[in-house]
């Protein structure tokens, strides 16, 4: 068949994979759910999960589409709609796909003509982010049940450690939010800009809460996190303009 | 069929999460070999090396390393979808944590597993449709979501949901924080290849380093 990044085929394969993962996240979440009702878990509780999840996801699921806007100038749509709603992240696939097209001198940014080289693409794409993928079915029993004895043994220790693993996690991001901060030695302020975007976010999160609590409105906690998170990315749009963005 | 009944939930969570994941895997991993055959071309063997051998060997080796620290906390459930469904640390971590913390619930126990797998397959199909809404509208889209106004919004995602997300547990676990923010923040303000492609590796990092400090202060009483 005639090669283009937007082969009508291409969509339909892709389709076809992306349909089997949303068949197993309805499957995994129907039976939750059930399990959720029978350990007594209120009904108003498991529709708060759901709809909170669901609006929080917005923002994060949109900055993902425009990740695949950036990719389909030189991959096609097919492609990054695939990479980007199974395994992949933003940050994974533009730096596989970028390596990948050096490799023939070309940039991201010219449409692949070539279906030789956009296969190898995707090859690169697919096995340097399948580690997860290969592992996952056969390691996360042992992973999980092992630490599951470990909270058997010790419970105290067991809430500690997951408390510990959390914030191993949100110190990593919160160190990152700070890594361009040493440039204004050289007169460049835009370092500061995720840093002020986090303080407004932490801000607006510590307020709802106190709201929250003082005035016993629910759904604002229910909703605290997406409103933090709007509010935030909101803010950068002043603070990029203030603190020269790149 | 008949052992089914004798199953307890978390055996058929790890029963279920084995058979899907192989089954999505394969369809994942033959995807390249079936554009090969369609398009009647092999792949550039230039290419092919050049590109894996800059991102292969470092991120398996991450991979590896967030399967051992990411299980535990998103839940058997939620490893199997999480790990397909991708975006962890920066959406479905994030929201399983929210989730379990407004319901009340440890990820450690039953009820824990129940609710981040709920909100982590909730995030994933509402994920693949606005993606698939958008790659439908995409003429009319590309417009304003490449827009220069919106772009700062999209570019800071990260550090606005943290800033968030940190208030929660920073506030309930201030004693346990101190150590792991101030390593961070010195490794991320003096090491200069330390930006938004590495922090993946700094999480298990982090959660080691956590770890650590939080066994010696609970044995220590302090926590």
């Amino acid at each position: 068949m005639e090669f283009s990044v937007n082969s009508p085929i291409l969509f339909v394969i892709v389709g076809a994979i992306i349909a089997l993962v949303l068949a197993q996240s309805v499957f995994f979440l129907v039976k939750a759910v059930k399990r959720a009702k029978q350990l007594g878990i209120a009904g108003s509780t498991i529709k708060k999960t759901i709809a909170s999840a669901a609006i929080f996801t917005i923002a994060p699921a949109v900055a993902i589409l425009i990740g695949v806007i950036a990719l389909s100038k030189s991959l096609g749509l097919a492609l990054p709609w695939l990479r980007l709603s199974i395994i992949g992240s933003l940050s994974y696939e533009t730096v596989a796909a970028g390596n990948a097209l050096e490799a023939v001198g070309q940039e991201l940014g010219n449409t692949i003509a070539d279906p030789s080289i956009f296969i190898s693409v995707a090859w690169v794409m697919t096995i340097g982010i399948a580690a997860g993928v290969v592992l996952v079915p056969f390691l996360t029993k042992k992973v999980h049940s092992g630490v599951a004895k470990i909270g058997m043994k010790d419970k105290k220790w067991g809430e500690i450690l997951n408390n510990a693993m959390f914030l191993g996690m949100i110190s990593a991001f919160l160190g990152y939010v700070f890594c361009d901060v040493g440039n204004i030695v050289k007169g460049d302020a835009s370092g500061f800009i995720p840093v002020c975007v986090m303080a407004t976010s932490a801000i607006v999160m510590a307020v709802c809460g106190t709201i929250a609590t003082k005035s016993k409105i629910r759904w604002l906690t229910d909703y605290a996190l997406p409103v933090s998170l709007i509010i935030g990315m909101a803010s950068a749009i002043p603070f990029t303009a203030w603190l020269g963005g790149n | 069929m008949k052992n089914k009944k004798n199953l307890t939930y978390m055996e058929s969570v790890y029963r279920d999460g084995r058979n899907w994941g192989i089954v999505v895997g394969l369809a994942f991993l033959l995807f390249p070999a079936v554009l090969s055959i369609i398009f009647n071309a092999m792949p550039n063997g230039e290419v092919l090396i050049k590109g894996l051998i800059a991102t292969a060997p470092m991120y398996w080796a991450v991979g590896i390393v967030e399967i051992f620290t990411f299980t535990p906390m998103l839940g058997a459930g939620g490893t199997y979808l999480a790990f397909i469904t991708g975006n962890i640390s920066n959406l479905k971590l994030p929201c399983a944590l929210d989730a379990m913390e407004r319901a009340n619930v440890k990820a450690s126990s039953e009820e824990g597993e129940v609710i981040s797998t709920i909100s982590i397959a909730v995030s994933s199909i509402v994920t693949i449709f606005i993606v698939i809404v958008g790659v439908i509208l995409i003429v009319p889209l590309t417009p304003v979501l490449d827009s220069p106004v919106l772009k700062p919004a999209f570019d800071q995602i990260l550090p606005a949901l943290f800033g968030g997300l940190g208030v929660v547990f920073i506030s309930k676990n201030a004693k346990l924080s101190i150590a792991p923010i101030l390593l961070m923040l010195v490794l991320f303000i003096f090491v200069p290849a330390l930006d938004q492609s590495t922090v993946g590796i700094m999480v298990p990092v982090g959660v080691l380093f956590t770890i650590a400090v939080a066994r010696i202060l609970y044995k220590k009483g302090v926590i």
